[in-house]
Order: structure tokens, then C-alpha cells, then sequence
């Protein structure tokens, strides 16, 4: 079976983001840039599929501008087999996205695609679930554990009480959380592989699709930090200021 | 105007993160209320009893009993024609379902909403809270989920909505329910906890993080982790407390042991009174923390227990 898994180049998640001083968003020019850490995961689990011999070929794209070759490098050098490029400088939304994905999805029929849950840029958690309405299919969201058998995957996911099971009918979504699987480093010798696989660029006109976001950005702002505040020496002084000062207890 | 809000409830009762989206739902118009699920006709009891509440919508049939994203997203597709904005508390419920409905709708959802300027503008959390960005929909109808912490909740007790039965369209049939696996616990909700008591990577292992529990037994406290913590094993996922976990505001939040990774610090640096207990004297939770207690945090909790039993 075929899995496609897309990825998301990010500002790397040990990086804290400034926002630029003219308010129009988050400074991206000279700061270190990574694969979206969920997206890793996604990528580690379709390769243990392939371990496995459950899944026979893993396809990665990734929509974004030039440089997201990279990310689709990474994940190759990961064991992805081969990949597709969206190229584009405009915003990447979920629901455009979603739309270029279901294009992709319809022309590669892979029977199962498994994306990260969220990108931490935009925060949005929701790609994933609009590819599931766009194409139909069922959806395994927040999986952290993933079972394939009969045609079907049967997906653990992190719920807000705990863990919640389902069963869904292949071909279907799933979005990767964090305790899904730890991915794995590239080693050299496959970065140097990776380099060799197949990369087809095409762009989200190519398939039909209109990037034209539908949130404009008013603004972006700093949140008000809090401040440092003071240093106890003690239980019984914490406690004192906790019942006395803050008026907490 | 009229919203319609998905509501999340438990055994009936309704969920105060959903009773806050009323609360920022009532900032836009007339506030319908949609209730599914195998409890459906309780929560419709409860949700007429909301103050704010025009109508309770509920959906008590088979096909969404089970609350799966794709019968309840396409009953939400069928109830959207009146309705100007869809809205859910920001719950793993919500995530699930309320993006698969947009997509079926054409709209790209306004997830995690902290402010409402307008019908078309709204404040949002980027890069885990490290950036607020104001955002404004040019899509005709508008899907969004809401922070709890942002939103003060509607009492519980107050008002008198009727209820009406909806119907779940047919044919989702993709997916089955197997079961649920919930964490058993007499503490309140994390996200509605009045005191949080969190641990981190510096609790150790999973015995020594039970020693958090006397502590939290005396302040009334829900307990959290960091994703350190959760990832170690000490405690199950639903314990977290960040940027991918849970999102709290209490009036107290006492971190013990955790560094303050700024995915952990997106989680709760919004709670009234932040302290913390780390041995690290450079920990950047100290950066945001109101009390910051340098030291062993094996010795400062039998200590506060302590201080805490004497009288106050």
C-alpha cells in the first residue's frame, strides 16, 4: 500500500519567534528552519510501515516556498521514497492546503495519508481533519498508537479524559501526536541517498487550486510578558506570601 | 445574528470550556446550542438550563451516539444555513470535529480564538503564544473554536432554552467506535481547576510524581505535567499542560520541578499567580514565575505540606 505524508518546514521549535517591529508577523529571514516536529512523526511511522512491509512506497510533499526541497530532502534521507514540491511564496492556509492535498491524494491514491497534528507556526490543528471532509474519508486525529490490518487502521488518540479508540475503513486520515513514535536521525550515508531520489515540482495552479488566504493579517503583536518576580527563601515564606500577599490560599 | 455552539459534555453535564464559548458565542448574536452523543437528551436538559441559550439543538440518534468527527461534522454541515458563526470551546472534541465541518463548508477555521473585535475579527495565539495575531475572516460564514481561559464560563443554573431534535444524516459509516481508555481521578477538571499543581522531568519517575498528590489533596488542586514528564511516562497524556496539551488559567499554578520550555510556559502563562520550585536557579520558568523557590523540591514539598497544615 501506498502512504503519503505531507510536510511543513517551520522555524525550528528551540527557536523562540520575534515578531517583526513593523507588526506584519514573525521574523523567518536568518532564523534556523526545521521539518514541523509533528510532521517528523508522521514521516517515522509511514517508514516503520515500510519496515513493517505493510506500506510499499511513502510519497512526501510539502507546499511552500523553494526552500521546502529541504524539509522533502529530510524526509527522504528518513526513508521516504519520493516527493512532490508545491511551490509557492503565498501563505500556506489549511484549507488551501487541505484542497492541493486532495488534488495530490486523487491523482496518487495512497491508502492512507498520516500528517502531523498541528504546524507550530500557525497553531492550527486542522489540515488533517479538512483533508478527511474533502476527500470523505474517515479520520484518526491525535493517533498515538496506529494499527493497520483487513483494510482497516484501528487508531488510538489522545482525547481530553485519555485515550479513545477507533476503527476506521482504509483508505483514511491520520495526524500524528506526539507519543505516536520518536523519529529517527537521518543517517549520512541516507542523506547522501536522499539526494538522489526523485523530487517532481509543480505548483498549486498545476492542480487547480487558489492559495488566496481567507484570514488576512490585521496585525501580529508580542504578548504582554509577565515579569520575574521575587525569590522565597522558603516553604514557610511562599506559604506566608501565598496566604498574605497574593491572597491565593 | 444567530451562533450555533457545539457543546462538549460529560455523563450530561456540560463542560465549562463550552459554557465559556457561550459566554464569547453572546459577543456575536443569538446563541443556539448543539448537544450529540449517547448522553444527548441529559446535556439538553443541562444545556436549557445555560443562561444565554435561545435553543437547544439535540441530536440523540445512533449515528452520532458516538461523537466521531464524521457523522458530527456533517450534521453540523446540515444545521449551518441559519447560523453566521459555528463555534466550540477549544477541546480535543472541537479540534476534531470542527475543521472536518469547514472544510465541508468551504471555510478555513479560526481555531484557539483569545479576543473577539467583531464579527470578522479575532485575537489568535501563534508560534505556542509567543506572538498574537488579529486576524480578519473574509469568509461568509465563520468556524472557530475559543479558549476557555479567555472567556469567563456562563452559570450553570438560570436559564429556560427549548429543546429541539435534530437529526443525524445518514451514510458516515467509515468509522467505529472501539472504546475509551479515561483517567480515573476524584481531582477537578485541569481546565477548570481553581488551584494547578504541575510536575516536571524533575520529579523523576512515576513514583516520586505521586508524591505531588498530598500537596494537591490540600490546595483542592487539579494536577499537571510537562510534556517531559508525560513523555518519561510518569503520567498519562491527558496531564498536559502546553502548547499541545491543555491550555490553564487558574488562579494558582505551582510548578514543581519543571524548566518552562516555551511550548510548557504557552500552557499556563496566563494563570493569576505562577510559583515554582526548581533547582536550577537559572530555569526559565523562573522568568514568569510571581515566587520562585530555589531548591530540592523533595525537601520543599513535605515542607509546604507542612506549612499549609498550620493554621492560616
Amino acid at each position: 500500500m501506498k502512504v503519503l505524508v505531507p510536510v511543513k518546514r517551520v522555524i525550528d521549535y528551540n527557536i523562540k519567534p520575534r515578531v517583526k517591529a513593523d507588526g506584519t508577523g514573525v521574523e523567518t529571514a536568518g532564523v534556523k528552519m526545521s521539518m514541523n516536529p509533528f510532521d517528523e512523526i508522521a514521516v517515522e511511522e509511514a517508514v516503520r510501515l515500510k519496515e513493517k512491509g505493510v506500506a510499499t512506497e511513502i510519497v512526501v510533499v510539502s507546499i511552500g516556498e523553494a526552500k521546502s526541497q529541504d524539509t522533502l530532502r529530510t524526509a527522504m534521507a528518513m526513508g521516504a521514497d519520493r516527493s512532490i514540491l508545491v511551490e509557492t511564496d503565498s501563505v500556506t492556509e489549511p484549507l488551501a492546503v487541505a484542497k492541493v492535498l486532495k488534488a495530490l491524494v486523487d491523482k496518487e491514491k495512497p491508502d492512507l495519508v498520516i500528517l502531523g497534528k498541528q504546524a507550530i507556526d500557525d497553531d492550527m490543528n486542522a489540515t488533517g481533519q479538512m483533508l478527511a471532509g474533502l476527500l470523505g474519508w474517515p479520520q484518526g486525529t491525535f493517533a498515538s498508537k496506529v494499527e493497520l490490518h483487513d483494510g482497516k487502521a484501528t487508531v488510538t488518540r489522545e482525547i481530553d479524559g485519555g485515550l479513545q479508540t477507533v476503527e476506521l475503513a482504509l483508505p483514511a486520515i491520520v495526524t500524528a501526536d506526539l507519543r505516536l513514535n520518536e523519529p529517527r536521525y537521518a543517517s549520512l550515508p541516507n542523506i547522501m541517498k536522499a539526494r538522489k531520489k526523485p523530487m517532481e515540482k509543480i505548483t498549486p495552479a498545476d492542480v487547480g487550486v487558489d492559495m488566496t488566504p481567507r484570514l488576512s493579517i490585521v496585525s501580529v503583536a508580542e504578548p504582554t510578558g509577565r515579569k520575574a518576580g521575587i525569590k522565597v527563601g522558603s516553604a514557610a515564606e511562599l506559604v506566608a506570601k501565598l496566604r498574605n500577599e497574593a491572597k491565593v490560599i | 445574528m444567530t451562533v450555533l455552539v457545539l457543546l462538549d459534555h460529560e455523563a450530561g453535564a456540560i463542560r465549562q470550556a463550552s459554557r465559556s464559548a457561550i459566554t464569547a458565542a453572546s459577543k456575536l448574536g443569538d446563541v443556539d446550542v448543539l448537544v450529540v452523543g449517547r448522553n444527548a437528551a441529559d446535556a439538553a436538559d443541562a444545556a436549557a438550563k445555560l443562561p444565554g441559550v435561545k435553543k437547544v439543538l439535540s441530536a440523540a440518534d445512533t449515528t452520532s451516539a458516538d461523537e466521531l468527527a464524521e457523522p458530527v461534522a456533517a450534521l453540523l454541515v446540515s444545521l449551518a444555513d441559519g447560523y453566521s458563526h459555528i463555534l466550540g470551546g477549544s477541546s480535543a472534541n472541537s479540534k476534531n470535529i470542527l475543521p472536518r465541518a469547514a472544510a465541508l463548508l468551504d471555510v478555513q477555521p479560526i481555531p484557539d480564538v483569545v479576543e473577539i473585535i467583531d464579527a470578522d475579527t479575532f485575537v489568535r495565539p501563534i508560534y505556542a503564544g509567543s506572538a498574537l495575531a488579529t486576524v480578519k475572516s473574509s469568509d461568509a460564514k465563520k468556524v472557530l473554536t475559543v479558549r476557555a481561559s479567555a472567556f469567563d464560563p456562563v452559570a450553570t443554573e438560570g436559564g429556560s432554552a427549548p429543546v429541539e431534535s435534530v437529526a443525524t444524516p445518514a451514510g458516515e459509516d467509515t468509522s467505529k467506535f472501539i472504546g475509551t481508555e479515561l483517567s480515573q481521578s476524584e481531582r477537578p477538571e485541569l481546565e477548570s481547576a481553581r488551584v494547578v499543581v504541575s510536575g516536571g522531568r524533575g520529579m523523576q519517575n512515576e513514583e516520586n510524581f505521586k508524591l505531588l498528590e498530598p500537596l494537591a489533596d490540600r490546595l483542592g488542586a487539579a494536577i499537571g505535567a510537562s510534556r517531559a514528564a508525560v513523555d518519561a511516562g510518569f503520567v498519562p497524556n491527558d496531564y498536559q499542560v502546553g502548547q499541545t496539551g491543555k491550555i490553564v488559567a487558574p488562579e494558582l499554578y505551582i510548578a514543581m520541578g519543571i524548566s518552562g520550555a516555551i511550548q510548557h510556559l504557552a500552557g499556563m502563562k496566563d494563570s493569576k499567580v505562577i510559583v515554582a520550585v526548581n533547582k536550577d536557579p537559572e530555569a526559565p520558568i523562573f522568568q514568569i514565575a510571581d515566587y520562585a523557590l530555589v531548591g530540592d523540591l523533595f525537601e520543599v514539598l513535605p515542607a509546604l505540606e507542612a506549612e499549609l497544615d498550620k493554621a492560616g
